[in-house]
């Protein structure tokens, strides 16, 4: 996967967000991460690590909420945990089934000095 | 002190995608980002809609591969602009590489411009490049599980173009339970058949893109 480019696109989102607040030390980065991107957090860790060296933000932890791919049924409308890939509708046995979370990438808030 | 943020990663991405949009439109040329795994006909239906129609409207064609210049060399002897994008290890096209791309093409001279991006079906679904249209190409020999298992690319698109039908009687591709979990994960699609190696389909395909040009 390409965690080094989503890390840099992270820095730049949360080095903007810090200036307009005008704070000189980002502290802890809380991100949400939905399970279908497919992002591996120990990744995105590693390089921020390497990439944040000298800024604001060095040594800044990073906190992931994890969102899990969600389906909803078009059938019964029943919204349910997809786990291991099951597409079926837990209710009704539908395999008509819409995505309805789990793609999330963002930066939730941040904790400045 | 907490600062709210709530905003996309990729917003900056979502951003540079927007203007390449405007930039398009102000030119009236139509995007389509065409989308697949490795080996699924993406150049193959790009030639195919080339032969049939390059007397009626003015195609340019983006290719993006991770190295070499192979497709664009294809695409160049059909007499249509074709420009090579090589991310070099990148495994998607971003609206960024987009934006250095349509700045050195024609784009008064194009009516429909073809992006064919690198063959993968995860990271290609999460970039928008400014596209008017998002077209997946899957084929038959990739079995019929594929959108489950690649639900974001799948509901995130317009059409969905299932290739190699010439070779349904020799692999194992469900069609019924195909459709009803493409159309579960996306009502509003629009799935076409083809063969482009047969023909089969490919008016079906042709004439999707006369429409979307109307």
């Amino acid at each position: 996967m390409h965690e080094m480019a989503i890390t840099r696109h992270l820095i730049q989102l949360v080095q903007a967000h810090a200036s307009e607040a005008n704070t000189s030390k980002v502290r802890q980065i809380n991100l949400i991460v939905g399970q279908l991107s497919g992002y591996v957090c120990e990744c995105v860790q590693t390089y921020f690590d390497l990439l944040a060296k000298g800024t604001i933000m060095e040594a800044a932890r990073l906190s992931f909420e994890i969102v899990s791919s969600t389906g909803q049924c078009r059938d019964c409308n029943e919204t349910f945990e997809v786990e291991q890939s099951k597409w079926i509708c837990p209710k009704c046995n539908g395999t008509r089934i819409q995505l309805a979370g789990g793609n999330e990438l963002l930066v939730d808030s941040i904790e400045v000095e | 002190m907490e600062i709210k943020v709530l905003s996309n990663i990729l917003g900056a991405n979502d951003q540079l995608a927007e203007e390449n949009r405007k930039l398009l439109d102000s030119h009236e040329t139509m995007m389509v980002n065409l989308m697949s795994s490795p080996g699924a006909g993406k150049t193959s239906l790009i030639l195919k809609t080339i032969e049939a129609l390059k007397n009626e409207i003015r195609i340019g064609v983006i290719e993006g591969d991770v190295s070499s210049s192979i497709d664009a060399e294809r695409i160049s002897k059909e007499g249509v602009p074709a420009l090579q994008i090589n991310t070099g290890g990148d495994c998607h096209l971003d609206a960024n590489m987009i934006r250095s791309a349509i700045a050195n093409m024609p784009l008064e001279d194009i009516d429909l411009l073809f992006v064919e991006n690198v063959g993968n079906l995860i990271c290609t679904a999460e970039f928008s490049l400014g596209e008017h249209k998002r077209v997946v190409l899957t084929h038959t020999p990739e079995g019929d599980d594929k959108p489950h298992k690649y639900p974001l690319m799948f509901t995130n698109t317009d059409v969905v173009i299932i290739n190699k039908t010439d070779l349904m009687p020799y692999v194992s591709f469900n069609t019924d339970s195909y459709y009803a979990a493409v159309q579960g994960l996306n009502e509003d699609v629009q799935i076409i058949q083809v063969s482009c190696t047969t023909g089969e389909g490919v008016d079906q395909w042709l004439s999707w893109i006369r429409q979307q040009l109307t």
